[in-house]
């Protein structure tokens, strides 16, 4: 008789392919990246962290009402985007943004969403960084935790009936595991034998809460096997590790027919949104560290340097230019007019229901006898 | 001599009502009497052979033939890509079948009973219900949640709640609720059809019961609109709303009433969201007295809508107050002599009809 330890004798391996030098580990096998792409990738997550840092500050100077920031984590988001395909779907929790942006959309199209005015793509109907397209397959961020996982599986299940080239991708973080979603999800997606790559944003903290206090399992990667599915755990600070990663799960999940899940094991820098301090809750010297020293921005930096293919000036160049651009997008879509109040009424249905056109017209009668009492900035 | 004199007023005024009742009576001549069951069946089978995307997901809906047997022979005809037997998740397969329904598929989910759906509850509502609106038109969900729902028999609290007014109340959800067979066709293949999310309301003692059907009903195309109630008896006295099963005793009611000379108008809600408020209306200035039946719990209930929606609209045209009967404010119990006392019985029905008319001895003023 012999129980199976509750903890492994040995911690789960975790893939790495760059050190914090930003050299190449001797021995580590990668998907090689060409100079565009590298560029690419290192300009894509630039751009995030500049976005997130000024978007931050709009949130601080009242501009916008709310933010969540990706600090840190910007190596996942670019590197596993330019490993897909554009015809992936991906479904996001909400610190994504990144494969937002690697696909196309634009600063501007980010500052309208945040803004929630006439040219958000949402209608002004959700807080702001819930962002969402159609058109890059990016199902719309939704609040609720973990729900994205099972839709993910349902929507790789309708590609491989439907014979795509393609699978469905899902983000989500170390909390998130801890939902029913997770665990049905996974299962599903094993014994349907769906193409979905499970991507697990392992940053330690689901707000307050540290990992210590959300499982005690080693990690994430490790509950693959539980299910039946095959997982991996990787150094989501390392791009090329990611790259490399995303790439393979990719091929096996729709040449194969498989799940496949990835730990992505990183920091949250920032707070979890700008509703919460987290000097609050862990040392402010920690964050630092992560901050500066393991940094996956200037890692991927280093490693693109040492190829020649990058310098200070190019730097100092991308830096200032994403900065204005990014001021610009705010100003215009600050002036904006917000959306007009008949976006109250639809899309409730496919169809507008009589009901719904009955209260548009009564408010906008009440509108037009006492303006004063409505804002101004809001069409009719 | 009244009795006579009532006869001759009924000539007259009911010489339009009579053609009607002959329909209503017999829906076609030689009319083919099919069950509940066949006719959700046979839905099922016509959309799913005519649309590819359509598919079924559930506990027990493929090998087993269904857990009621509505899904009988489907998995044998379409095969396990589109018949899929689930694990015991409802959380896991009904956000796996928003999912496909995201992605453009649209599922048919069957929850055993609607009592389950309540682990899954947060998908239907925040995933499916909301989508459309939440992103602007870009994520439709064209996906049909259906199962037995409300009271069956002996089976406890936690398998005879009746979810209508819980779901109804959502915007951005449909609700219907067929009655007889060809309710089920015509509204489950309009649910299939519809590009927004359907919660499909059936009744597990109602599978087993036959009813008439016409050829049209029988017709692959045939289809019933979401959102129109139906007149079952045309009446001038009182009117009485109900869905499901109580439709029937509503009409069972109608037939005690008539041989005490009152004429009540039954309407078959068939669809709770939305609901048919024009129907009703109508049918309440007709008549000035209402009853609103259902099996559900009393309190914010589908009667309190229906209520609501009279005073607002038609106050002027009571001449009685609105009488809700519900089923009794306790979770099912289960032995049946209590069972029985726990829902809606027809002389429950038939004495709020007789009070409302203004008919019987009050009931004493309670505090």
């Amino acid at each position: 008789m012999r129980f199976l330890s509750e903890s492994p004798s040995v911690y789960s391996q975790c893939y790495r392919v760059l050190d914090d030098a930003g050299q190449l580990i001797s021995h580590s096998n990668f998907v090689p990246v060409s100079e565009e792409v590298a560029v690419k990738m290192y300009s894509n997550m630039v751009t995030l962290q500049t976005l997130d840092t000024v978007f931050y500050e709009a949130q601080r100077q009242g501009r916008i009402s709310f933010y969540v920031t990706s600090i840190g984590e910007e190596a996942i988001n670019i590197a596993s985007a330019a490993a897909l395909t554009s015809d992936d779907i991906v479904f996001p929790q909400y610190r994504e943004p990144g494969v937002l942006l690697w696909r196309g959309f634009t600063l501007q199209e980010f500052a309208n969403q945040c803004f929630g005015n006439k040219a958000d793509y949402g209608k002004g109907r959700q807080m702001p960084i819930h962002y969402g397209s159609n058109k890059l397959n990016y199902f719309t961020v939704s609040s609720t935790i973990a729900t994205q996982i099972p839709h993910a599986v349902g929507a790789a299940y309708s590609l491989k009936m439907d014979k795509k080239d393609a699978c469905a991708v899902t983000y989500f973080g170390d909390g998130g595991t801890s939902e029913g979603d997770f665990h049905a999800a996974m299962n599903f997606a094993a014994v349907t034998e769906s193409p979905v790559i499970f991507i697990c944003r392992n940053n330690g903290w689901a707000i307050s809460t540290p990992t210590s206090d959300q499982f005690r399992s080693d990690g994430i990667a490790v509950r693959g096997q539980a299910y039946g599915v095959r997982s991996i755990r990787v150094d989501g600070n390392d791009a090329l590790a990611m790259y490399s990663a995303v790439r393979s799960a990719r091929q096996m999940a729709v040449n194969e027919h498989r799940p496949i899940l990835i730990e992505a094991v990183t920091y949250r820098v920032g707070h979890h949104s700008t509703s919460d301090d987290s000097t609050k809750y862990r040392p402010a010297d920690e964050i630092e560290w992560w901050r500066m020293a393991r940094d996956p921005v200037t890692r991927f930096r280093k490693w693109i340097e040492i190829n020649g293919w990058w310098g200070s000036e190019a730097e100092s160049q991308l830096r200032s230019s994403i900065r204005s651009q990014l001021l610009h997008a705010i100003q215009i879509a600050e002036r904006a007019e917000k959306p007009p109040v008949n976006d109250l009424f639809t899309d409730v249905y496919d169809n507008i229901p009589s009901n719904l056109r009955e209260q548009e017209k009564l408010l906008k009668e009440t509108i037009n006898r006492h303006p004063k009492d409505y804002p101004a900035d809001v069409p009719i | 001599m009244l009795a006579i004199a009532r006869q001759r007023m009924l000539g007259q005024s009911f010489k339009k009502i009579l053609p009607a009742v002959s329909v209503l009576r017999s829906y076609s001549s030689a009319a083919k009497q099919i069950t509940v069951r066949e006719a959700l069946n046979s839905a099922l089978d016509e959309e799913m052979s005519a649309d590819p995307k359509v598919f079924l997901m559930g506990e027990e809906v493929g090998e087993y033939q269904g857990a009621y047997k509505i899904t009988k022979g489907l998995l044998e005809k379409y095969g396990p890509e589109r018949v899929l037997d689930t694990p015991i998740t409802e959380a896991g397969f009904t956000g796996i079948g928003v999912g496909a329904a995201y992605y453009g598929l649209k599922p048919v989910v069957e929850f055993m009973t609607f009592n389950f759906s309540m682990q899954a509850i947060d998908h239907i509502i925040n995933s499916a219900a909301k989508s459309n609106y939440m992103s602007a038109g870009q994520i439709s969900v064209p996906i049909v949640f259906r199962g037995p729902n409300g009271a069956a028999a002996g089976v406890g609290a936690q398998h005879s709640q009746c979810y209508a007014a819980w779901y109804a109340s959502c915007p951005g959800l449909k609700v219907l609720s067929p009655y007889n067979s060809e309710d089920a066709r015509g509204l489950l293949k309009a649910a299939i059809r519809d590009p927004d999310p359907v919660v499909f309301l059936e009744n597990e003692l109602l599978y087993g019961e036959s009813f008439p059907v016409s050829d049209e009903v029988l017709d692959s195309s045939f289809c019933l609109p979401i959102g129109k109630a139906k007149i079952e008896r045309e009446g001038k006295d009182v009117t009485i709303t109900a869905f499901s099963k109580m439709v029937g005793y509503a009409l069972k009611v109608s037939e005690m009433l008539e041989r005490d000379g009152i004429y009540a108008e039954v309407i078959n809600l068939r669809s709770i969201r939305p609901l048919d408020r024009s129907t009703i209306n109508t049918s309440v200035r007709k008549t000035n007295r209402l009853i609103t039946v259902e099996e559900g719990f009393p309190q914010h209930g589908v009667g309190a809508e229906i209520c609501a929606s009279v005073v607002e609209e038609s106050f002027s045209y009571l001449d009685a107050p609105v009488e809700r009967i519900a089923g009794a404010d306790v979770p099912m119990p289960y032995a049946a002599n209590l069972e029985r006392m726990a829902v809606p019985q027809v002389e429950d029905i038939f004495r709020a009809a007789k009070r409302a008319c203004y008919r019987s001895v009050p009931l004493a003023a309670t505090a």
